[in-house]
């Protein structure tokens, strides 16, 4: 047996060569921009030395190979991975090893391939562009002789079942071998490892079909290998690494038995197979084995109970003050102190010649500090908006000495124009991404809420500003921000375009809202990427690649969006009617409600719904992520969810004492009867003669299995002939928001002004949860005994549902028409409704509560053509306004 | 299966000594060397031995002539400097073409005059394709590893027309030796390549490295069987290490190249280690006496001279190589 067996063989100044019977082979991972943030700031920064010395400690690590990733959109990847490699071939200890060159572009992987002696793996081709691109890039990688990853990806897309791996290695293994001559053993397959435990069905088998594909390609394709990203496999369970690595340990650990003998692995997030716990171990197995129906379930609760628990350590020490000035300016800003920032701005002042120089020295030196944590991950979001405050009350006790001065203006990275667009009131997010690209050092013109697209258009031009940041939550702002695109192309703007907000996605901008506009789109989600994308945006030179790289991007994603779309099948509204969920009204007649008619509550008393507070979500505001009260104690961001809790409880209690936010309420219980094409008709008493409204429901359509029925709202309420009842609410607790953030904001403060918003948003939902069970126990009183606690209730495991409009099971805003009539909310409440029906003030909730104990919540899906036409004249509007408000459920 | 192949099989094929060792025994001096062609060509061309080609083409034939006459199946051209990259020291990177369609053919005459007097041992012309004078990864400037005097893409335009020229003039095989930077050898394998490809023809190839000292590497760091698989990836028609080393030193390499391919394995060792005056001493007797030892243990199915190497010690191989089979090879 020699090198010539039909074996990988792969060099750098040494060889390794891959048997069959050989161990796992080990791919390092931390030379990668696109997976590693720490890399990927040397490479910007230009710190190749560094750079190098974290390939080195991946080699002496006991890495086999290294990957090496330049795949970034500010880095010049051909110069990145040219420069990288070379640096790398004077280096005897790092070129030991052979090397991998990681990237999606193809020129990058032949810069790579031009510069090393050695034999490499490239990583990656696949048939996604077609056959002749697959020939013509494999060909090139013989020549260069190269052994090469071939993803499970083809002109339809990646394979994401065992069948379409199969299929597609299969094929590129007969391409490569028969037609391109390509020797076997230099093939590598990858074929997808992707998450588990996502809670979605179709991801159950996605380990189990990796495993079966890994033996099918050993047993079938001769000589060919297997690898895979192992970090994938755990995405769900990111910030719990004790689940995370027992999970990858455990995958491996199947997987190499199937056949998977080379991988990239972080060697520090790995367990020792053996030494995970037996029980953990189990519901991991459970998972990726798919070994019950409910494994999912089990494990994430397991999960909670495996969180490692965060240190805590004392914050009151006052030994920093002692340092030099700047050292303390950069230890205010990190930590968010503000105590002593006017003493050591004022002491800075005195050390320079104009003051314009503290801004753009000490408490710039400072910020990007900051910014470099917030980058890296080393700091979160509660804590920049903190040091944006700390920030922004120096500047503003520098001011009138710069205005004395008129010594000049501070200069800016750039103008950021930030807008809700009309008809949405929805501002957190917006708010938090303007603290954070203020701090760094962006100027922001914030229009605020229900912005019309003319005033932004005409603000942008007056003011010359760099960019739009688009911001909405309801989903007719997705049609605002088309209509914004739309119009931007017509007046000829090339203002690059943001867009972000909770029902924004990537999928929307790039199929939606890209192709109306010739120049950028960028979908942004979190603060943090903002800044990246606001970064490259602005870069003079090489702006210009990375907003062509993202119009790409965008248009590859809507082109493999077109080929993945499945075509659902549908059945009609006829048969959909048919097949409705069936209720035995006979045998359980409907509670009669203790007290008909409309109720309101002019002065709710807040204390009483603290209790009934769900701070899972008020986390995730601020972008923290884990479930309340586990957060507390998590490692990377426990501690950080402590002391954003701590200053929230603080809050909360001055909003409380000081009533400075108000909360009301109206509700109303009626008489109601489902009609056979699904309205629900509200009578004014028992005699049924009299319909004061009508709600409008929409029943699902997309094809189910044949035991499922097709679900409508109105299947929850009884027809003719069966008394039966139905409750409509409105609850608000945003009176007085408004106008304590911007008193906060007055004061330079930020934090508090989105605090405030988070707060009330936290207590309408609070109240919406308090008075459903008021309903329960009290004004409908169908369930009297009832006895939950706080995490019950969040679980929903209550009696009947309390669905709103603009969620799934009622995606229909114009509801709200009907409800805001019934109730007369605005009247009794002051709760009104802008035109795209988002509800003013913004932390108010409304909806309808069905008392069935069948009852339950649902997604409508998409609708088809004959129930919009019904619905039409249902609802008495035209078919172009249906549509408009109906169109993300229509199926087209 | 091709004529040399065949042969291969059946027993040691002798490759020829040196030619700049020959050569400096003419004592050319400026003007021999520029000849009437090249009189006023502006920087000094002593030392450019490629240029003899076509300016002293007689000597160059003589050369090739006492090699296959004492034995040798194959001659290289001379041509080791024969890039528009080597070639640029002497301002003649336009002459790259001429200078290898010449010496090609001026040593494919020679070698088809001794076939034609005996049919019944073919001699075949091997193309040298040198190194260049520089190195794709390695920097010749200590404080800027990262920089690169020669790139690939650079390298590979001036070995295709050097390999395009050398088919042209009528060399049997492509030899790419004195390899000291594996990457300046890959890219003269994907020009050659890429000539095949476009000419639709087999073109036998022969792949030298070097191993410059006791440590066993390359100068550009690989071992031996990592420069083994890095030059695997072209259908080869030997590999075999050259230069640096006297016969003794370059044994162990030799043998563990052979252990690790199913290739042919050559071997051009020089005739032993320089001495203080950069000559070098070694006999005819000295080396048959350890290229015997090659033969013993059947290390080589190609062997041959490299510095220092003249005909007699080409004559002692060829007689030593009648009393030995080649070294086994099961494929190709």
């Amino acid at each position: 047996m020699n090198l010539s067996a039909k074996h990988l063989t792969l060099s750098g100044l040494e060889p390794l060569v891959i048997k069959p019977d050989s161990v796992f082979v080990n791919v390092g991972e931390r030379t990668n921009v696109t997976g590693s943030r720490k890399f990927l700031r040397l490479i910007e920064n230009d710190d190749y030395e560094t750079a190098l010395e974290i390939a080195r400690e991946q080699v002496t690590g006991g890495a086999q190979i290294i990957d090496i990733n330049m795949d970034e959109g500010m880095i010049d990847g051909v110069a990145a991975m040219t420069r990288f490699l070379n640096l790398i071939q004077s280096e005897p200890d790092i070129a030991r090893v052979p090397i991998m060159i990681d990237s999606s572009k193809w020129e990058i992987i032949e810069a790579g391939l031009k510069v090393v002696q050695g034999k490499c793996v490239v990583n990656s081709i696949s048939l996604k562009e077609g056959e002749d691109v697959f020939v013509s890039q494999a060909k090139t990688i013989r020549r260069f002789g190269a052994a090469v990853i071939v993803m499970a990806f083809d002109e339809n897309g990646q394979a994401d079942t065992l069948d379409r791996r199969i299929e597609i290695c299969e094929r590129s293994y007969r391409i490569l071998v028969d037609e391109v001559g390509f020797p076997a053993q230099d093939i590598i397959f990858d074929p997808n490892i992707f998450p588990v435990a996502t809670g979605m069905d179709e991801h159950r088998t996605n380990a189990l079909d990796f495993f079966k594909t890994a033996e099918w390609i050993r047993s079938n394709l001769l000589h060919a290998h297997v690898s895979g990203g192992v970090s994938n496999v755990s995405f769900s369970f990111r910030g719990n690494n004790t689940v995370r690595e027992a999970m990858h340990s455990a995958f491996l650990y199947h997987a190499i038995r199937h056949g998977m003998n080379m991988g990239i692995v972080n060697p520090t997030m790995l367990e020792v197979y053996d030494d995970i716990p037996k029980d953990l171990l189990e519901h991991v197995e459970d998972v990726l084995l798919d070994r019950r129906e409910d494994a999912t379930e089990r494990l994430l609760d397991f999960a909670e109970q495996v969180k490692g628990s965060a240190k805590t350590k004392s914050v009151n020490d006052l030994a920093w003050r002692e340092n030099a000035l700047q050292d303390r300016i950069t230890h205010a800003l990190v930590r968010g102190i503000d105590a002593f920032v006017e003493v050591d701005v004022e002491e800075a002042r005195q050390s320079v010649s104009a003051p314009i120089q503290v801004i753009e020295g000490h408490l710039m030196n400072g910020m990007n500090v900051v910014g470099d944590l917030f980058g890296s991950g080393k700091m979160f979001l509660p804590q920049v908006v903190k040091s944006a405050r700390v920030m922004k009350k120096a500047v503003a006790y520098l001011l009138p000495y710069i205005e004395a001065e008129k010594d000049g203006k501070q200069e800016f990275a750039g103008k950021i124009l930030l807008a809700t667009v009309k008809g949405d009131v929805h501002d957190i997010g917006k708010n938090i991404v303007g603290v954070v690209l203020g701090c760094n050092n962006y100027e922001i013109i914030d229009l605020g809420v229900m912005v019309p697209p003319e005033k932004i258009i005409q603000t942008a031009l007056d003011k010359q500003v760099d960019i739009i940041g688009l911001s909405g939550l309801i989903t007719p702002s997705l049609d605002e921000m088309v209509f914004l695109a739309k119009e931007l192309e017509r007046t000829n703007s090339d203002i690059p375009l943001l867009i972000g907000g909770a029902t924004t996605s990537r999928a929307h901008t790039a199929v939606k809202i890209d192709p109306q506009y010739a120049h950028t789109v960028v979908h942004v989600n979190d603060a943090s990427r903002a800044v990246n994308v606001v970064g490259s945006l602005l870069q003079q030179d090489q702006n210009k690649t990375y907003k062509e790289q993202i119009k790409t991007d965008y248009e590859n994603f809507r082109v493999g969006f077109e080929k993945r779309k499945i075509s659902k099948e549908y059945v009609s509204l006829h048969t959909a009617r048919e097949n409705k969920f069936v209720i035995d009204w006979q045998t359980h007649p409907a509670v009669v409600p203790e007290q008909l008619g409309i109720q309101q509550i002019d002065h709710q008393d807040l204390s009483v719904l603290v209790d009934f507070i769900d701070w899972t979500p008020f986390f995730r505001s601020w972008d923290l992520h884990g479930r309340y009260p586990q957060i507390l104690e998590d490692k990377v961001v426990g501690q950080e969810a402590q002391s954003l809790f701590e200053d929230a409880q603080s809050l909360l209690k001055q909003i409380i004492d000081d009533q400075w936010l108000q909360a009301k309420a109206v509700f109303g219980l009626f008489p109601a009867n489902a009609t056979a094409t699904d309205d629900i008709e509200v009578y004014d008493d028992e005699s049924r003669q009299n319909p004061i409204a009508c709600f409008v429901t929409l029943r699902q359509q997309a094809k189910r299995a044949s035991d499922k029925p097709y679900h409508a709202l109105s299947d929850f309420v009884a027809p003719h002939g069966f008394p039966d009842y139905i409750g409509a609410f409105c609850v608000t607790a945003g009176f007085g928001t408004k106008a304590l953030a911007e008193e906060f904001e007055a004061q330079n403060d930020d934090y508090n002004s989105i605090m405030v918003k988070a707060l009330a948003d936290r207590l309408a939902e609070a109240y919406a949860e308090y008075l459903h069970r008021e309903i329960r126990i009290r004004h409908w009183g169908y369930a009297p005994n009832e006895d939950l606690n706080n995490e019950a209730l969040i679980k929903e495991a209550y009696k009947g549902i309390r669905p709103a409009p603009g969620y799934p099971a009622c995606p229909d805003h114009l509801e709200k028409n009907v409800i805001w009539s019934l109730l007369q909310v605005e009247e009794r409440i002051g709760v009104s409704l802008t035109e795209s029906l988002a509800m003013w003030p913004a932390a108010s909730i409304s909806g309808y509560y069905f008392a069935r104990p069948e009852a339950r919540y649902f997604g409508l899906g998409k609708i088809e053509k004959d129930q919009l036409q019904e619905y039409t004249q249902r609802r008495k509007i035209t078919l172009e306004q249906a549509t408009q408000w109906l169109h993300p459920n229509l199926n087209d | 299966m091709n004529k040399l192949q065949q042969i291969l099989q059946e027993r040691i094929l002798i490759l020829d000594g040196a030619m700049g060792t020959m050569l400096q025994a003419y004592k050319f001096d400026e003007a021999d060397f520029r000849g009437l062609r090249f009189k006023d060509h502006p920087v000094p061309l002593q030392g450019n031995n490629d240029l003899l080609s076509l300016t002293q083409p007689q000597a160059i034939a003589d050369i090739h002539r006492k090699y296959l006459e004492v034995g040798a199946d194959i001659i290289e051209t001379n041509t080791f400097s024969g890039t528009t990259i080597a070639m640029a020291d002497y301002q003649m990177e336009d002459l790259v073409y001429e200078l290898n369609f010449e010496s090609a053919r001026i040593a494919k005459r020679v070698a088809d005059e001794f076939t034609q007097q005996n049919p019944d041992k073919s001699r075949f012309v091997a193309g040298s394709i040198g190194p260049t004078n520089k190195t794709a990864s390695m920097s010749p400037d200590v404080n800027d590893p990262g920089y690169r005097a020669v790139t690939f893409d650079e390298l590979v335009v001036a070995y295709r027309q050097q390999a395009e020229a050398l088919l042209d003039g009528g060399a049997d095989i492509l030899l790419v030796e004195t390899i000291f930077d594996t990457l300046n050898a890959k890219a003269a394998l994907y020009a050659i390549d890429q000539v095949r490809e476009a000419r639709d023809i087999e073109i036998p190839i022969m792949v030298s490295g070097t191993i410059t000292d006791a440590s066993g590497r390359t100068l550009s760091g690989q071992t031996v069987e990592a420069f083994l698989i890095s030059v695997s990836h072209i259908p080869l028609l030997s590999v075999g290490f050259n230069c640096a080393l006297g016969a003794d030193q370059l044994k162990p390499y030799i043998q563990r190249l052979g252990a690790q391919t199913d290739h042919y394995v050559s071997a051009h060792p020089n005739a032993g280690l320089p001495n203080a005056f950069g000559e070098y001493d070694q006999t005819p007797e000295e080396m048959e006496t350890l290229i015997e030892e090659y033969l013993q243990d059947r290390l080589v199915n190609i062997v041959g001279g490299c510095c220092g190497t003249g005909p007699e010690h080409i004559a002692r191989l060829v007689r030593l190589t009648q009393k030995h089979s080649p070294r086994a090879c099961s494929t190709v």
